[in-house]
């Protein structure tokens, strides 16, 4: 019934003819007649309407929490108002990769600002354009440092386990070595990450905040890559990123990370944003859309996808990566998020995150049952025991409208952010009370 | 115009969040960082404006023409962007439990039935995030199903020349060696010379069909049984499926293993690059190794299951969940009429422009096309100097995005024309019209063409100095 063709009946006709053809059915003549579809077993087309009504029923059978107390590679942050408007502009919407600098210097000089932006952010040298997620740039960042010599990945357990499932699963492609260090007290061993590396090295993978929120001793770890001659690659939370010491300053070779948090919601785990940053030394290593800056032939300034010799389309089967598009919409998301937050801001979102969660952390472990599991410091996720099973508290949590931490090992790990005011915390910690009851 | 940065003053900013309402805890000066980013200091309305100066040197879609061949620029309807802005989608946390996201496990099962019809295939993961990153799940697919079978010695993957440069690259990734197979003079893959480099160490083919340029092969089925009787994989590359949604099925042409693009068959944007998804698609006996997180339905009730011998993860969570929320309701508004319906007036579009065009330009390989047809200006560059660059950057100063250029690779001085079915009968007549001023200010006036175009925010750019010198970050700080 629905489509979003506009020619009419007899335009159809009119151009069918002009081609030279009877009819729809001989533009396909070449296709065997034993393999074409009768009729697809879907379906029939339905009105705007109709649609409307089927997917927004889909959407009520979704539960979206009043408070949410879960992180773990996502994370509920606040979204200022101009962020959604200014990528539902249609112009960036509709457009694709900017092949033709000349009529796309909006989507260009959005990436090199954003490009920018990430470099500031991770102190570090050169950005790509982006890629699909923070798990999928860890991945790439592995491949980035193998060498003929060096072709193993030696991987902290304190990361998150969908990245290192990530990172596994490309290093199962490309035939390179992984050691998973596990992980000691929420941290990465350092001891046994060190055992882990050999002259076969090529990069080692650490999160900073680790998985459980803890605040890794990042630069002790890059010191031993370096000593091992291995690559540093650190996986961050943007957010911390404003306010921790930087992956420069703990000697990361190079930076990825999930950029949701920068202005994209939870929606279910996508789209996200894949941040990959690098020193000088590794820019051409470095896989993705990149673009530069340049002039014209009148000498203005412009901007143009530039070091494509590392690309797929002119590299084919040597290029350092197969990817051909990256997260354009989403480094936008972000660069609108980082400006309208600015300096102040993004400090301002990392102070309010770790206050609230160091004020939610000693207001849960103060009842029984719910002691920190690890001790050291912690960003804005913490893990605390849990008295009964963990989906008993989560339970209680969820008839209170209340998405709690996310069930681990060792017990619940906790997230909090700015979104949670201190009534929140404090409602929360009323159900736990009751939970221990 | 000038940069974020250079806008920036200090002391300016929006004021976002509120004061904090806990004892504030402060990081200590150990774990803090020496130096704060520098980000730009904006009010709000110089950001406001600023994007909306970058918005009016942008061309999307909707500002006009947009025949980028093997790219399927279809319009991108608004009811698909006003169900994936709902908060019933936004606002669900990705690890949540299953009984508090069936709407969302809904919308993923549900479209992989409707895809899986529309394909042939058996299953589907929509974890990909693009084309090329579901190439890579796919090779892996073909990896470990072979690996699985102790069939160690299959390294090697057939790839046509006139394969996008994707395919290539991804086969590497996954740790495949590459070999190219050359087409024949009808554009179409050789079947002598794919049987010579077929044998036990095949692990499969990639392919696009109907091709880069824009044929559908007549000898697929011969193609891919050459293929499976050497104990080797089809790999269906969906770019262009939007030829013959609806027309025939990837699963009956013989494939075992295909990515679909939904942000271009399946109407959903492209964002400026992203973010698309790359669903994967695959046969029964290809489905315990798909990767994790795939939704099954119990009953009446959705779950995640894990299958048996999973590859793993390509990426966090689920893939690009709303971008799949738009493809449904694609799928849904068209149903089985609309989608042979678009599939056929996309045909129509293409082929009706070539016929428009071919008296003036050589079209490579002129025949019935399917969705999209190459130019070749060989000519016009031996006689005039007036190449596929100098022509797209003419089309700039009309409003049309020039087709695809330089690609694919056995067409020289091509131009991929690729109109889309949602185009109207009067935008074609209008470029054909276009192109063809264009052609002869060409002929009449070649050097100007040098200098084209004249019309649009900055003119040719300098991209030998951007990659000699790269300037990849702000950096003139004040």
């Amino acid at each position: 019934m629905g489509n979003y063709i506009p020619s009419t009946q007899e335009e159809r006709a009119e151009m069918l003819k002009a081609v030279g053809v009877g009819s729809f059915d001989e533009l396909y003549a070449v296709v065997p007649p034993d393999m074409k579809v009768d009729k697809l077993n879907i379906p029939d087309g339905k009105s705007e309407l109709e649609v409307s009504e089927i997917i927004r029923g889909l959407a009520a059978k979704n539960k979206v929490y009043g408070s949410i107390f879960r992180g773990a590679g996502a994370y509920n942050h606040y979204i200022p108002s101009i962020v959604k408007s200014v990528t539902g502009k249609e112009e960036f919407l509709t457009a694709y990769t900017p092949y033709q600098a000349e009529i796309s210097q909006g989507i260009l000089q959005s990436i090199f600002e954003y490009q920018t932006m990430i470099c500031e952010l991770t102190d570090m040298d050169v950005s790509n354009a982006s890629v699909y997620d923070g798990a999928s740039a860890a991945a790439e960042a592995v491949a980035m440092c193998n060498t003929r010599k060096r072709k193993k990945a030696v991987i902290s357990g304190a990361a998150n386990p969908m990245v290192i499932q990530t990172i596994l699963t490309y290093c199962e492609g490309s035939d390179t070595e992984t050691v998973v260090v596990p992980a000691k007290n929420g941290k990465t061993d350092l001891e046994a990450l060190k055992e882990a590396m050999d002259e076969k090295t090529a990069g080692v993978f650490v999160q900073q905040p680790s998985y459980f929120g803890q605040i890794e001793d990042a630069e002790a770890i890059g010191a031993a890559a370096h000593e091992a001659g291995a690559k540093y690659i650190m996986g961050i939370y943007p957010i911390a990123g404003a306010v921790l010491k930087s992956p420069r300053e703990c000697g990361a070779d190079v930076v990825t990370g999930e950029g949701q948090p920068l202005g994209m919601s939870l929606a279910f785990g996508g789209p996200y944003l894949g941040f990959m940053a690098c020193t000088h030394d590794m820019m051409r290593q470095l896989p993705g859309r990149i673009v530069g800056e340049t002039t014209d032939v009148d000498y203005n300034r412009a901007y143009v996808l530039t070091l494509q010799a590392r690309e797929q389309h002119i590299r084919r089967e040597k290029a350092s990566s197969n990817i051909c598009s990256n997260q354009a919409l989403c480094a936008m998301t972000a660069a609108v998020y980082m400006t309208t937050m600015g300096t102040t801001g993004m400090k301002q979102t990392a102070g309010l995150c770790y206050s609230k969660a160091h004020y939610a952390a000693e207001q849960i472990s103060k009842i029984a049952g719910f002691e920190l599991v690890n001790d050291g410091d912690f960003f804005n996720e913490f893990v605390t025991k849990t008295p009964c099973a963990a989906d008993v508290v989560l339970k209680k949590l969820a008839d209170a409208d209340i998405l709690g931490g996310y069930p681990v090992e060792e017990g619940i790990l906790w997230c909090v952010t700015e979104m949670n005011s201190k009534a929140q915390i404090d409602a929360l910690t009323t159900v736990l009370k009751e939970v221990r009851a | 115009m000038d940069l974020i940065f250079e806008k920036s003053r200090i002391g300016r900013g929006c004021t976002v969040l509120p004061e904090c309402d806990v004892p504030i805890a402060e990081i200590p000066k150990s774990e803090a960082r020496a130096c704060a980013p520098r980000l730009p200091q904006m009010a709000e309305i110089d950001i406001s404006r600023h994007y909306t100066e970058l918005m009016k040197r942008t061309h999307g879609v909707n500002d006009g023409f947009y025949p980028l061949g093997s790219c399927t620029m279809k319009y991108n309807p608004k009811l698909n962007e006003e169900l994936a802005a709902l908060p019933g989608f936004t606002g669900v946390h990705p690890l949540q439990e299953e009984s508090t996201v069936q709407g969302c496990l809904a919308v993923l099962e549900k479209t992989e039935e409707l895809l899986g019809e529309i394909t042939g295939m058996d299953q589907m993961t929509f974890q990909p995030a693009a084309g090329a990153h579901g190439e890579f799940t796919g090779l892996l697919l073909i990896k470990a199903f072979h690996k699985a079978r102790g069939d160690v010695k299959r390294t090697k993957i057939i790839v046509p020349d006139t394969a996008h440069g994707t395919n290539p690259a991804s086969c590497t990734m996954a740790g495949f060696k590459v070999i190219s197979v050359p087409s024949n003079e009808e554009g179409c893959v050789d079947l002598e010379k794919l049987r010579e480099v077929v044998g036990d160490d095949t692990a499969g083919l990639m392919l696009t069909n109907p091709n880069t340029v824009g044929i559908f092969d007549r000898n697929i089925l011969e193609i891919t049984k050459i293929i499976h009787e050497a104990g080797g994989l089809n790999y269906y590359d969906g770019a262009n499926l939007n030829a013959v949604m609806g027309i025939a099925r990837p699963g009956d042409m013989g494939f075992d293993v295909i990515h679909l693009n939904l942000h271009k068959t399946f109407s959903t944007p492209h964002g400026g690059g992203g973010p698309g998804s790359g669903a994967v698609g695959c046969k029964e006996f290809l489905a315990p190794f798909l990767p994790k997180f795939h939704v099954v339905k119990i009953g009446d009730e959705y779950a995640f299951e894990n299958p048996a011998q999973s590859i793993g993860s390509v990426k966090a969570f689920y893939g690009n969940f709303l971008v799949v929320v738009r493809a449904l309701s694609y799928i849904l508004v068209l149903g089985n009429q609309g989608i042979p319906e678009a599939a056929g007036n996309a045909v129509l579009n293409a082929n009706y422009m070539r016929v428009k065009l071919q008296d003036t330009f050589d079209i490579a390989f002129n025949n019935i096309c399917m969705h999209e047809f190459v130019m070749s200006m060989t000519k016009l560059k031996k006689e005039k100097g007036v190449s596929a660059l100098d022509f797209a950057k003419g089309l700039l100063d009309h409003g049309v995005h020039p087709p695809t250029m330089y690609f694919p690779l056995i067409v020289d001085e091509a131009l991929m024309v690729e109109p889309t079915e949602t185009e109207s009968k009067d935008t074609l007549d209008n470029v054909v019209a276009i192109f063809k001023e264009i052609y002869k200010n060409a002929r009449e006036n070649p050097e100007a063409m040098h200098e084209a175009p004249h019309t649009t925010p900055v003119r040719r750019l300098d991209e030998v100095g951007a990659a000699r010198n790269p300037v990849l970050k702000f950096e003139k700080w004040k």
